[in-house]
């Protein structure tokens, strides 16, 4: 009878594995979707960069200084979110908070740079009604920045929850989830910086 | 116990990242010095932003992302290469279609 009880523990204990893994799949085919919707605000973007209105240009409004300081940002809190996951891994509570910190301290400064520089645009009159060019921008940075900020709310979820309950297979499950997300915010702004920045600037 | 190889995801190194890292900025200092000292034609920068953007989503996809082909990991490896085929078209033949409609009010 115990060896059937264990038995059925040890089941139960690899389903619960497999659950966790396939959440962690589930999240990736959802990030894959997530794709699409990004490269058809990029397909806006291509079509509509030249269509200015007789307004500002992309070379004209662009401060590249500030776009690297934020992606600069973003890069640094790609790698410190991989030093939380290793952390996580290792079952190092505290080591684990303090890099999730240190990852939302370098989320948040991307996005105060953004919104300085949104700002900054909207006051010198280069708002998103000016022009088609300026819409598509606006959409695209700011639909990036959208998944940002939501990514920072989640890591404040996830260091609330990592330092009450600690790191077991869910909270290691969700960990791998937002690591995911934040890994994939930084490769679609490889795309923007690529294409609207650089490109714009140039 | 069975903690530490739970989901079999590789989940990276200290060093893997940090490599990663180190190329992720290689990578974008070189289009970021091509377009701000516009030491290039437009043609060479053009060129030199495609591939520093290929070669670095492709950095990031392994160092940081862990995508690879071992029996656990194909499955998100292939379900990405699917989106980046539909990526290419939703984007190339719109860029296309569009351009190429343009050109025809033009005449």
């Amino acid at each position: 009878m115990s060896t059937h009880a264990a038995a059925h523990h040890d089941a139960h204990h690899d389903e619960h594995h497999d659950t966790g893994r396939n959440t962690v799949f589930g999240f990736w085919i959802y990030l894959m979707t997530d794709c699409i919707l990004f490269a058809s605000f990029f397909a806006t973007y291509a079509v509509l960069f030249m269509n200015t209105a007789g307004g500002a240009s992309g070379s004209e409004i662009f401060d590249l200084k500030l776009v690297a300081g934020g992606t600069a940002a973003l890069l640094l809190s790609s790698i410190t979110f991989g030093f939380a996951m290793i952390s996580a891994y290792k079952q190092n509570k505290s080591g684990t908070l303090f890099w999730l910190a240190v990852t939302f301290l370098f989320g948040a400064v991307f996005i105060g740079l953004e919104i300085y520089e949104f700002n900054h645009l909207i006051h010198a009159g280069h708002g998103p009604s000016e022009s088609a060019f300026l819409t598509a921008f606006f959409s695209l940075v700011g639909l990036h920045g959208l998944h940002v900020t939501a990514g920072l709310i989640w890591l404040i979820i996830l260091f609330i929850e990592v330092s009450k309950s600690g790191l077991g297979n869910q909270q290691l499950t969700r960990l791998s989830c937002l690591s995911l997300f934040w890994h994939f915010l930084d490769i679609v702004w490889i795309c923007v910086f690529t294409v609207v920045y650089l490109m714009g600037a140039m | 116990m069975s903690q530490h190889d739970h989901d079999s995801h590789a989940h990276g190194t200290v060093g893997s990242y940090v490599v990663g890292f180190i190329l992720s900025v290689i990578l974008t200092v070189i289009p970021f010095w091509a377009v701000m000292t516009g030491s290039f034609d437009r043609a060479t920068t053009v060129a030199i932003l495609v591939v520093t953007a290929i070669v670095q989503i492709v950095v990031h996809l392994k160092y940081f992302l862990h995508l690879n082909f071992s029996k656990e990991g194909k499955l998100d490896t292939f379900s990405f290469l699917f989106t980046a085929l539909v990526i290419v078209m939703v984007v190339g033949l719109s860029i296309w279609i569009i351009y190429a409609s343009n050109a025809m009010m033009m005449y």
